[in-house]
C-alpha cells in the first residue's frame, strides 16, 4: 500500500488507527494475540480492578437488536468488568508486550477509591502498559457501587478521579472514557482537560432496555425470569457516538479515541473526519470476528488512495468546521426534490411520506408516477430518505 | 432473508442478433443487496469450491462496505483472470454449490458479485502489481491461454523473465478463439491480458513450437518451460460426406466468429445442425443463430442428462430458440448437386455404462431419419495436443493420453518442463487452467531455486 495508515495518539504511534475496545474481545492475552496476528494495531484489555473488588457476572448477558433480516444492528450487554483482576491483567500486559513489542497494549481500569485507582495505575505501568484507559462511564451494574457512569456524569468527580490517576501515572498516557449520558458533554470534556489527563475515549455504551419478551413480560436478556438495564452498543449507536466525538473535538484540544458503533471503514473515516485519532471497535468484532480488520484497513487505504491522500493524519478533523450551530445554518438555501422517472419503480413510498410526513408536494399521475409540485416542496428530503431505488430522488438547489 | 438478485439480460430480440454480452451484470443496489445476503460463515465452503481459492467472504465483506476496488484486488490476488472467470465459471457447480446461504434460501450469487467488483476495477484501471527484482532466470511459456497467462504473470511478478509463445496472433487461447463474445466480451479479456503483459511478460504470436521455433531451441535457451498449449485437433467422427462444403468444425467456426469481423463465415448458414453435446456444441449453436442461421438443431447421441454441456448453457440455448434432438447419431451427410441437404441420423438407445461412467448409446434398430441442413457443425471434442508430444517424444502421458504431471508442482516427466491447463486435464474450465498455471509457476520457481545456476532444462 502506498498510503500510510499509521497515526499517533497520545504520543504513541499506532500502525493503524484500529484498536480493540475494552470488552469480551480483549479478556485474555490469547485472544489479543490472535487479534494482533490478524492485523489489529492495538487493544485495550477488558476493564480490570483490584483483587478485593468482587465481580460476579450473570448469564445470559447479551441480547441483540435485529432489524428486518439484519442481525445485531445493536447489542445490549449486562456484562460487568473483567472477573480477571489486576494480578492476571498485569501478566497479560507483560506477555503481550514481550511477544508484540510494536503493537500497542492499553488497559482499562475501574476503582472504588483513590488507593485502588492509583495501585492499578502503578502496577500496570510497572508491567509496561502503553496507555491506561479509565472507565468513568459503564452505565449498568457498576454505578450501583458508585463506579462507572456515576463518576462520568459528574464533572467534579471526573476531574478529581482523573487527577488521582494522573498523579500515579509517571510516564503512561491516560485516557478518560466518558459516557454520552450527560446533558453537556463539553462540560465533562473540560473537566477531563483540567485534570491533566492526556486523552478522551468517547463513548461508553448507552443505557438501554433492548426489548421485552411479549409472551412472559420479561425484558431481554432474561436472567432466571428477570432482567436489568444494560449498555447499548453496535451500529445503531454510531450517530450518538459520532456526535459526542465531534462535540468533544470542538470543545477541547485533546486527542480523542472514538468508540461506539464503528463497523465499517466508512464509519472509521467519518470518526476521523470528526476529530478522532484512534478508533476502537468491539461489537462488530463480536459479530464478525477479528478478521474484519482486513476490511477496515483495506477500505481505508483505498479511500485515501482515491482521495489522493497519503496518510490517515490528513483526515483528522476535516468535518469539524462544517458542523455549526443550528442558528448559523443558511435560511436562504432552498433545495427541491427531483425524482428520476426513468428509474422510478412506482412504489410511491415518497408520496406516502410526503403526504403524511411532509408538505403534500408529491402527487401521482394516472400511471402512478410521482411528480413534485415545486411550489409546495420545501425540500425536507424525507422522500429521498425513504426511496428504495439507487439515487432515484435527489435534493437539488432551486 | 432477501431473495437472490438476478442480473438483467439483453432483450431476446436484440440478443439473438448480436454478439453483445447477454448478461448485463448487477446494478449497484443489487450488488449491495446481494453482498448483504452473505452470512460470512466460518471456514466458508465457497472458498473450497473455488479452484483458485479466492477469499470469497473477504471480497464480499469489502463489497458490503462499498469497497469494490478492494474486493477486486483481493480477487485478483488469487485469480489474475478474475473478470473473465466471473463470466465463464460454472459457479453453480463450484463456489455457489456449497454456499451456506442455500440452507436459508438460495446460494449467494458469487459470480455476479465477482463480476460487479471486477467491472468496477476495470472502469478505474487495473493497478499494476509491483514485480520483484529480476532474477536473471528465463522461462518459456508455450501457449497463451488461461494456464499460460496465469503462469506467466506469477513468474513475471516473481522477477523471472518470461516469454510466452502462441501459434495464434494474439494471446488468450480458448478465451479469444473459443468462447463467444456474447459470453465473454473481448474488451474484458483484452484488459486482463494487457494487464498481464504489462507486468513484463513478452508475447510472441504466430509462432508454433515445432514448426516456427524448435523445441530444442527453447530447451537450450530457457531455464524452464511451461506447456499450456491446450488440446489438439478436433476429433472427426466416422461419418461419410464430411468433405462436403458446408461441413465445418465448430472450433474453427467459433474461432472465426469470435473475431471482430467474422468474414470467413459470411456465407448464408441456412439451417444448421450441430453434432455433439458439449459446451462447444452449445456455443456453436448460439453463435450460428447470431450469424443469421434460419434454424439451429443440436443433435446428440445420448440423452439430455448425459450431455457434457452445463445445464445452464443448454437452458440458455433453448431460451434462444435452439432445438435439441437427443439419441441421434450421425451416419451420413446427405448431399445433392454438391450441396448439403441434411444429415442422416441413426436412432440410438442407452445401454450399459461405458468407461466414462455414462450409458453407452447403441443403435435402437429403428429406421434412420434425416434432419434437413445447409450447414453442419462438428463438435466432437478435441484430442491430446500431438504436436507437443512429437516435439518432446520422451514426455510421459497420463492414462487419458494427456501430459502427465506431478499433482503438487505441475512438473512433467522431463526435468525443467512443467505443464497445466487442458493439455494436462484433458479439457476443463478456464479457472482450473488458471489454477494449474499458478501451481506450475510455484513449481517452476522451486525447481529453479533448487537447480544449479546456469543449468539447462535437462
Amino acid at each position: 500500500m502506498s498510503v500510510d495508515l499509521s497515526i499517533k495518539f497520545a504520543g504513541i504511534k499506532f500502525e493503524n488507527p484500529f484498536t480493540l475496545a475494552a470488552s469480551p474481545c480483549t479478556d485474555n492475552a490469547q485472544m489479543v494475540a490472535r487479534a494482533f496476528d490478524a492485523g489489529w494495531a492495538a487493544a485495550v484489555l477488558k476493564t480490570t480492578s483490584v483483587e478485593e473488588e468482587v465481580v460476579e457476572l450473570v448469564y445470559p448477558m447479551m441480547a441483540g437488536l435485529d432489524f428486518d433480516d439484519k442481525k445485531v444492528i445493536g447489542l445490549q450487554n449486562i456484562d460487568l468488568i473483567s472477573e480477571r483482576h489486576i494480578d492476571q491483567v498485569e501478566k497479560d500486559v507483560r506477555e503481550l508486550k514481550k511477544a508484540y513489542p510494536k503493537k500497542v497494549v492499553g488497559a482499562s481500569i475501574m476503582g472504588q477509591k483513590k488507593e485502588h485507582w492509583q495501585s492499578l495505575v502503578r502496577r500496570l505501568e510497572a508491567a509496561g502498559v502503553d496507555f491506561i484507559e479509565c472507565s468513568f462511564s459503564c452505565p449498568h451494574g457498576m454505578p450501583e457501587r458508585g463506579m462507572g457512569s456515576t463518576i462520568g456524569q459528574n464533572a467534579e468527580l471526573t476531574e478529581r478521579t482523573a487527577r488521582w490517576v494522573k498523579e500515579a501515572a509517571r510516564r503512561t498516557p491516560v485516557s478518560i472514557k466518558v459516557t454520552p449520558l450527560v446533558p453537556d458533554l463539553p462540560h465533562i470534556a473540560h473537566a477531563v482537560q483540567k485534570s491533566g489527563a492526556d486523552a478522551i475515549t468517547a463513548i461508553n455504551t448507552v443505557k438501554c432496555l433492548i426489548g421485552v419478551d411479549i409472551d412472559n413480560f420479561v425484558p431481554y436478556p432474561t436472567v432466571n425470569g428477570k432482567s436489568s438495564y444494560g449498555g447499548y452498543s453496535g451500529a445503531a449507536i454510531k450517530p450518538i457516538s459520532l456526535r459526542c466525538v465531534a462535540e468533544i473535538a470542538k470543545a477541547v484540544d485533546m486527542p480523542i479515541s472514538a468508540t461506539g458503533g464503528i463497523t465499517t471503514w466508512r464509519d472509521a473515516v467519518e470518526f476521523l473526519l470528526c476529530g478522532a485519532r484512534n478508533l476502537q471497535v468491539c461489537t462488530a468484532v463480536m459479530k464478525h470476528g477479528f478478521r474484519i480488520i482486513e476490511d477496515l484497513t483495506d477500505g481505508l487505504s483505498v479511500y485515501l488512495e482515491d482521495k489522493g491522500m497519503s496518510s490517515v493524519e490528513e483526515l483528522v478533523g476535516l468535518a469539524l468546521p462544517n458542523i455549526v450551530e443550528h442558528s448559523h445554518l443558511s435560511r436562504e438555501y432552498k433545495p427541491v426534490s427531483k425524482i428520476n422517472l426513468e428509474t422510478c419503480v412506482k412504489c410511491d413510498v415518497c408520496y406516502i411520506a410526503c403526504q403524511d410526513g411532509g408538505h403534500q408536494a408529491i402527487t401521482l399521475d394516472e400511471k402512478r408516477l410521482p411528480h413534485v409540485d415545486e411550489e409546495k416542496c420545501v425540500g425536507c428530503s424525507m422522500c429521498a430518505s425513504v426511496c428504495p431505488v439507487w439515487e432515484c430522488i435527489q435534493m437539488v438547489p432551486r | 432473508m432477501a431473495a437472490r438478485q438476478t442480473p438483467d439480460t439483453l432483450d431476446m430480440a436484440v440478443r439473438v442478433a448480436s454478439m453483445d454480452e447477454v448478461d448485463r451484470g448487477l446494478k449497484p443496489h443489487q450488488a449491495l443487496a446481494e453482498a448483504g445476503r452473505c452470512i460470512f460463515c466460518h471456514d466458508a465452503p465457497c472458498v473450497k469450491g473455488c479452484p483458485v481459492g479466492i477469499d470469497i467472504p473477504g471480497f464480499i465483506r469489502r463489497m458490503a462496505q462499498r469497497n469494490f476496488v478492494g474486493a477486486a484486488r483481493l480477487i485478483r490476488q488469487a485469480n489474475p483472470l478474475g473478470a473473465v472467470c466471473a463470466r465463464v465459471c460454472p459457479s453453480e457447480a463450484q463456489c455457489e454449490k456449497g454456499c451456506t446461504s442455500a440452507g436459508l434460501t438460495e446460494p449467494v450469487a458469487i459470480a455476479c458479485l465477482q463480476r460487479f467488483a471486477m467491472d468496477q476495477e476495470m472502469a478505474r484501471g487495473i493497478r499494476q502489481a509491483a514485480a520483484a527484482a529480476p532474477t536473471g532466470r528465463r522461462v518459456a511459456v508455450i501457449g497463451a491461454g488461461p494456464a499460460g497467462l496465469a503462469c506467466s504473470l506469477a513468474l513475471a511478478l516473481a522477477g523471472e523473465s518470461v516469454t510466452m509463445y502462441d501459434s495464434a496472433p494474439e494471446p488468450g487461447g480458448v478465451m479469444r478463439y473459443g468462447i463467444p463474445p456474447y459470453r465473454l466480451p473481448r474488451e474484458v479479456l483484452n484488459r486482463e491480458v494487457d494487464w498481464i503483459l504489462g507486468a513484463g511478460v513478452r508475447f510472441v504470436g504466430n509462432t508454433e513450437v515445432g514448426r516456427d521455433i524448435g523445441m530444442d531451441e527453447l530447451l537450450s535457451e530457457y531455464d524452464a518451460i511451461f506447456i499450456g498449449a491446450g488440446l489438439g485437433e478436433p476429433a472427426t467422427p466416422d461419418v461419410s460426406g464430411l468433405d462436403a462444403p458446408g461441413v465445418i468444425s465448430a472450433y474453427s467456426f467459433l474461432r472465426a466468429a469470435g473475431q471482430t469481423d467474422p468474414a470467413p463465415i459470411a456465407q448464408p448458414l441456412g439451417r444448421v445442425v450441430v453434432l455433439g453435446g458439449g459446451n462447444v456444441a452449445i456455443d456453436a449453436a448460439c453463435t450460428a443463430l447470431r450469424l443469421g442461421a434460419e434454424a439451429v438443431t443440436v443433435a446428440y447421441r445420448r440423452a439430455r442428462e448425459q450431455m457434457p454441456a452445463w445445464a445452464r448453457e443448454v437452458e440458455f440455448a433453448q431460451d434462444e430458440g435452439v432445438e435439441f434432438a437427443f439419441l441421434l447419431s450421425p451416419a451420413e451427410v446427405l448431399q445433392a448437386d454438391g450441396k448439403i441437404m441434411g444429415v442422416r441420423m441413426t436412432r440410438m438407445k442407452l445401454a450399459e455404462d461405458d468407461a466414462s461412467g455414462r450409458p453407452r448409446p447403441v443403435p435402437s434398430g429403428e429406421p434412420d431419419e434425416a434432419i434437413g441442413a445447409d450447414t453442419v457443425l462438428l463438435a466432437f471434442g478435441q484430442g491430446a495436443n500431438e504436436s507437443i508430444f512429437s516435439a518432446l517424444p520422451s514426455l510421459a502421458r497420463s492414462e487419458a493420453g494427456m501430459i502427465e504431471v506431478d499433482p503438487e508442482t505441475g512438473a512433467s516427466s522431463m526435468a525443467g518442463v512443467f505443464a497445466g491447463g487442458d493439455a494436462v486435464n484433458g479439457g476443463s474450465t478456464v479457472v482450473l487452467a488458471v489454477s494449474e498455471g499458478l501451481r506450475a509457476a510455484a513449481g517452476i520457481r522451486a525447481y529453479l531455486d533448487s537447480s544449479r545456476e546456469g543449468s539447462e532444462c535437462r
